[in-house]
């Protein structure tokens, strides 16, 4: 292990980050060890005396560690900086909340546009395909070097979802609470359907170069745009994609019998796809999709998915959203039924919202307040009150 | 019949407002209902609506108290508030629990809405070591009264909705819910009967029991 040290990424500038595996590869999923690698994170609040406050924070497919800070790229508001941050319901005045960029990402975590030490090339498609479960073990290092013996609670929505219930079913001693949002104990065939359209859309891209984009010098932005505007009409509902844009032309009185974007829709999601390339690498994508298509937590536990969860001492509380047709509640209630087959503590909390599956990262009252709510009734019984 | 209790006043307000409820009373139903329960144990409340049981066993009793509700607004508010509640159904959840999952489980005023209450109680006693079941009692003599002399479905202050919008479809006196229990082959430890002051209620003389109790809660097991 190494001390922290800083680099030419922009992501790395902007923040946290600590080399693993030098001495001790990580074993991951498909057989390669991996090693070293690096582990890009921010922190917000102070770590007490104890080490008992810490929260971790998994983002999703696209989501990164700036969570509730400038993001150093795009320059956005952090993610989730309404939710985290000084009074919020992950209250930085209390709670010591970390964020790690997840292994195979492209924020400063080693990934597939990292440079592969045996070539010293990006590692491109020689990049070992990794796994939601490779993602939580690499962060366990990272908890560990942090030396935070136990943490408060674990949380994320949609494939940060995943990650903690990976967490809860693996590091059950390590974990007092836990709060998957918007998520799945698997990918469902839908899901990966969908991921395909995306990954295919990159691929076909004569500029993705099988791979070789960066060492050629060019970048697949037309396949990844697509990627992203496919997933992006997956992230909404119906509802609100009437709300916002109905059948509304864009900066025209009439249609223009042509294929420009005469309709607002078809602007929004240009944009949505065109600021995405700026931010997000080709390859990552690949990866993560794959990483999310992989989970299937039943299948981890001989295809019953309450022996994920046998004994298990961890406080849950499974949020989902009534719009969201990518994570519907369905999903999330197969964990509450899991959960109840080894009579775990759980909460299950639907929120009525039109806005789809993002609506995790919006600021929707009743989930800021569900949020606050548990973690309190937690910081209570782990006798972290004042 | 004993007088197990001071007169408690017979109904408190159904909406309570968050704030208020730690401090506010328990309703007498639910208080003697806490009383049956042993500090530190496990207690699945099924019907918890607003949480005031839960959150009384929880602070007051240290019981790691958990809840199922129907109405997904209840269970929001209930989590808001820290406690652990699911949204979920008695009649199709409780098959979900492993056998002996809690030290009580519990079913405050909801029997007699459920589609299936036969099968709700063995569910019960088979997930808890002890099962408690309240219900409003429909052998109670006001209530006999008014279908005897009026005709018309009884309407009570436990009974308090005409029969077009009631959710009681399979209400019961205290006598049917005896003889359910000797059906099921189910233990009854303890009866109790409130008419706005609680009596232990004699299985020597249900009839009486059955007479003058306007609830009547039980605690059951079965081995």
């Amino acid at each position: 292990m190494q001390t922290p040290r800083m680099a030419a990424d922009p992501a790395l500038k902007a923040g946290l980050s600590m080399e693993f595996g030098r001495d001790a590869p990580l074993m991951l999923d498909c057989g390669v060890a991996l090693g070293p690698f690096t582990l890009a994170y921010q922190a917000y609040g102070e770590l007490n005396a104890e080490k008992s406050n810490a929260i971790l924070v998994c983002h999703a497919l696209t989501g990164d560690q700036f969570m509730a800070s400038r993001h150093p790229v795009t320059g956005k508001e952090g993610w989730w900086s309404q939710i985290v941050g000084p009074g919020l319901p992950l209250d930085t005045r209390r709670y010591f909340v970390i964020c790690v960029n997840v292994l195979g990402g492209c924020m400063g975590s080693t990934g597939p546009k990292s440079i592969n030490p045996a070539t010293g090339e990006p590692w491109a498609l020689d990049f070992p395909v990794i796994t939601v479960a490779d993602m939580v073990r690499a962060q366990k290092l990272l908890i560990d070097h942090l030396g935070i013996d136990k943490l408060f609670c674990v949380i994320g929505g949609s494939m940060g979802g995943m990650q903690v219930l990976e967490w809860a079913a693996r590091y059950p001693e390590k974990v007092f609470a836990a709060v998957p949002i918007a998520t799945a104990a698997r990918h469902t065939a839908q899901n990966i359907a969908f991921h395909e359209v995306g990954r295919q859309a990159i691929m076909a891209d004569l500029d993705w170069c099988g791979g070789r984009y960066i060492a050629e010098g060019r970048n697949p932005d037309r396949g990844l745009a697509v990627a992203r505007m496919t997933a992006h009409i997956t992230y909404l509902s119906e509802p609100a994609l009437h709300r916002k844009f109905g059948r509304r032309l864009q900066d025209r009185n009439s249609l223009t019998f042509g294929f420009e974007a005469d309709f607002q829709v078809e602007s929004y999601l240009r944009h949505q796809g065109a600021a995405f390339v700026q931010r997000f690498d080709a390859n990552s994508y690949l990866y993560i999709t794959r990483a999310m298509d992989y989970f299937d937590l039943a299948q981890e536990h001989g295809g019953k998915l309450a022996n994920a969860f046998r004994e298990t001492p961890v406080r849950f509380c499974v949020v989902s959203f009534t719009s969201d047709w990518l994570f519907p509640t369905s999903e999330n209630r197969d964990i509450v039924h899991a959960l109840n087959a080894v009579a775990a503590d759980v909460s299950f909390v639907e929120i009525e919202s039109d806005a789809g599956h993002d609506a995790f990262l919006l600021d929707e009252p009743e989930f800021r307040d569900t949020l606050a709510g548990f973690i309190a009734g937690c910081a209570e019984h782990r006798g972290l009150n004042g | 019949m004993n007088p197990l209790d001071a007169p408690r006043p017979a109904t408190a307000p159904t909406a309570l407002a968050p704030a208020a409820l730690a401090k506010t009373p328990l309703r007498a139903d639910l208080q003697l209902i806490a009383d049956m329960v042993a500090p530190g144990s496990r207690v699945l409340d099924i019907g918890c609506g607003e949480g005031a049981l839960l959150e009384y066993l929880a602070r007051e009793r240290s019981v790691a108290a958990r809840g199922m509700e129907l109405s997904q607004k209840n269970v929001n508010a209930s989590v808001a508030r820290g406690l652990s509640v699911i949204q979920g159904d008695a009649d199709s959840d409780l098959v979900e629990y492993p056998a002996g999952a809690f030290d009580y489980a519990i079913l405050s005023l909801t029997l007699q809405a459920t589609r299936n209450p036969r099968e709700v109680v063995e569910q019960m006693v088979r997930i808890g070591r002890h099962a408690i079941v309240s219900f409003p009692n429909f052998g109670h003599w006001r209530v006999r009264l008014q279908l005897l002399l009026k005709g018309r479905m009884p309407v009570t202050e436990a009974l308090s909705e005409p029969w077009y919008e009631t959710p009681n479809i399979h209400l019961c006196t205290v006598r049917d819910f005896i003889a359910l229990c000797g059906d099921c082959g189910i233990e009854i430890e303890e009866a109790l009967v409130l008419n706005g002051r609680a009596h232990r209620a004699s299985l020597n003389t249900p009839h009486l029991a059955n007479l003058f109790g306007e609830k009547a809660i039980f605690r059951l097991r079965k081995d």
